[in-house]
């Protein structure tokens, strides 16, 4: 039981990263982004085949980083140059980013087993799998946390901020938006990729199929964090997101352990953001049934 | 300060929806001008300040701000020289930012944003001193976000933005509409006090015949897209309600039967 929470635990904190990769297209530029779905491939396909050319997994991670950072570009030059809606993108670039990722695997999939790894260096000391991807874990969430913390309050991450919120007023104050957008697309997916490339590392190997689901599950996660643990300044926002992400992992490992068939995971995953989405308006069916019961008492 | 040459714009072109919104305008603002611009709807007046601010690109003629022609330049980079109180209250302002979030965006308009801090502790004594000079108590919540604020507030916080960092002209679009009667009061109040103390060039779009009376040194009357009316110095502080109707009527050879202009 112990192994299955840790597990989670580790996994959560890698989904972590996606999660904020999430949050800042999805709450902070107000942008629902499907790119993700292609660049965490991306980041693990980019990470897997340079690791199996000897190169090493930290330098890996940072590939993978750039090419997240690309992703996001095209997604951006697509939405504001283009002027295609967002979703639709999104959807362009996570399709194109399929065959783009075959390529750089050169096959569906590509295994990790027995590579030197980020994690290895952890192992060599003896500590098992678990523990090391939650240090690493814990490594990374806590660099890019401290680094997005920073960064969405300077002048730049300000202007990034407030494009979500009010574009029309952003670009009255002289700022460029299609910028903002572009640089908010390009971090997000610059932070989904380093999780594919972490993730892929994990479970030791990368696959092309592997993204399929994880806007939802960053979503999930987004919603879970701000529900449960609140949204009060943004380092607490932050915060909320790892929790929400690892809350989320171990909610999935307890369905599974208390015997939900695995196929069925998706589903369960795609209702229960429905339902969270939906949170609000089932608030405002209610409202008028509490009055009503009110009034009898 | 502000020339218009000519400019016309004409929207959906060559289908059956054509709206000639502005047919070859032209005027000149002298530096601290304070022009109150009125018309009815669908007279082209707010088409006239978007053209100004960039939004919409115009089909012809030139604008220039300061000199400099601004006719191909966007929206963003216009910015630098304009200050902008909108319609609606909404629209000024980012909701889920602090009152010191906004305001330090504006305060930068203009510049090339860096990866320096937001905003500075310096600044927020600066910011407390101006929005003392509102009245509305929003010194003491430099941290709230904006979307708590009425739109009364948002006006006066949005009129602050426009004019933290002197603009070279201010361009103000039926910024009261929105307002109910005393509060509109209120900011108009304040923009005319800010307007003198920084002997600003100003252009008030306003349906309301009084207030364009009441405010500025000069009034342009607009209609079918053009300016028909255009009333200065001496004879402007004389003007009435009924000076400016009978003149309407003489130029346009229309009785102005606008109730919102003629009711606010």
């Amino acid at each position: 039981m112990l192994q299955i929470f840790l597990g989670a635990i580790s996994l959560g904190l890698l989904w972590a990263i996606v999660t904020i990769g999430v949050y800042i297209t999805y709450r902070i530029l107000d942008i629902a982004d499907l790119t993700v779905e292609g660049s965490i491939v991306m980041g693990a396909a980019i990470a897997a085949s340079a690791i199996t050319r000897g190169i090493n997994p930290y330098a890996a991670v940072g590939m993978a980083f750039v090419g997240g950072l690309l992703a996001g570009l095209i997604t951006g030059l697509l939405h504001t140059k283009l002027k295609i809606p967002p979703l639709l993108s999104g959807i362009l670039t996570m399709i194109a980013l399929y065959s783009i990722n075959l390529r750089i695997m050169g096959k569906a999939n590509i295994s990790l087993l027995r590579m030197h790894t980020t994690y290895s260096t952890f192992e060599k000391l003896g500590i098992n799998h678990n523990g090391s991807v939650i240090i690493v874990g814990i490594i990374f969430v806590g660099c890019i946390i401290g680094v997005l913390y920073w960064f969405f309050g300077t002048e730049i991450g300000c202007a990034i901020r407030a494009t979500g919120d009010n574009p029309q007023m952003v670009r009255a104050q002289g700022i460029n938006t299609n910028t903002t957008i572009i640089l908010g697309l390009m971090i997000s997916n610059g932070l989904v990729a380093i999780a594919g490339a972490l993730i892929a590392q994990s479970q030791s190997f990368a696959d092309v199929q592997m993204g399929i689901g994880s806007i939802v599950i960053g979503l999930a996660s987004v919603i879970i964090g701000e529900v449960l643990f609140g949204k009060r300044n943004f380092f607490s926002r932050l915060m909320s997101l790892v929790l929400g992400a690892i809350t989320y992992r171990i909610i999935i490992a307890l369905v599974l352990k208390l015997g939900m068939p695995a196929n069925d995971l998706k589903l369960f995953t795609a209702i229960t953001v429905a339902i969270a989405l939906a949170l609000p308006v089932f608030r405002s069916y209610l409202k008028p049934i509490k009055k009503s019961m009110k009034k009898v008492d | 300060m502000l020339v218009i040459k000519k400019i016309t714009k004409i929207f959906n072109p060559r289908t059956i929806n054509e709206k000639v919104a502005l047919h070859d305008v032209s005027f000149t603002l002298e530096e601290g001008d304070f022009v109150t611009l009125i018309g009815g709807n669908g007279s082209g007046k707010s088409t006239l300040l978007n053209c100004v601010a960039g939004v919409y690109p115009v089909d012809n003629g030139d604008i220039f701000i300061d000199d400099i022609n601004v006719t191909n330049l966007c929206e963003h980079k216009r910015a630098a020289l304009l200050g902008r109180v909108f319609q609606n209250p909404i629209m000024g302002t980012a909701a889920n930012m602090g009152i010191e979030e906004n305001l330090a965006l504006a305060y930068r308009r203009g510049q090339r944003r860096s990866l320096t801090w937001g905003i500075t502790n310096k600044e927020r004594e600066h910011y407390k001193e101006i929005l003392s000079t509102l009245e509305l108590g929003l010194e003491n919540r430099l941290g709230t976000k904006v979307g708590l604020l009425s739109g009364g507030q948002r006006q006066a916080l949005t009129l602050i933005m426009a004019t933290l960092k002197k603009p070279k002209l201010l361009l103000l679009d039926e910024h009261t509409a929105a307002l109910d009667p005393k509060t509109a009061q209120k900011v108009l109040e304040i923009s005319d006090r800010i307007i003198q103390e920084e002997n600003l060039t100003t252009l008030m779009v306003t349906h309301n015949m009084k207030d364009a009376i009441k405010h500025g040194n000069r009034l342009m009357m607009m209609y079918e897209g053009k300016v028909i009316l255009d009333i200065k110095g001496e004879e402007k502080q004389k003007l009435t309600v009924e000076d400016l109707l009978v003149r309407f009527g003489n130029v346009s050879g229309e009785e102005f039967t606008n109730d919102r202009a003629l009711l606010g």
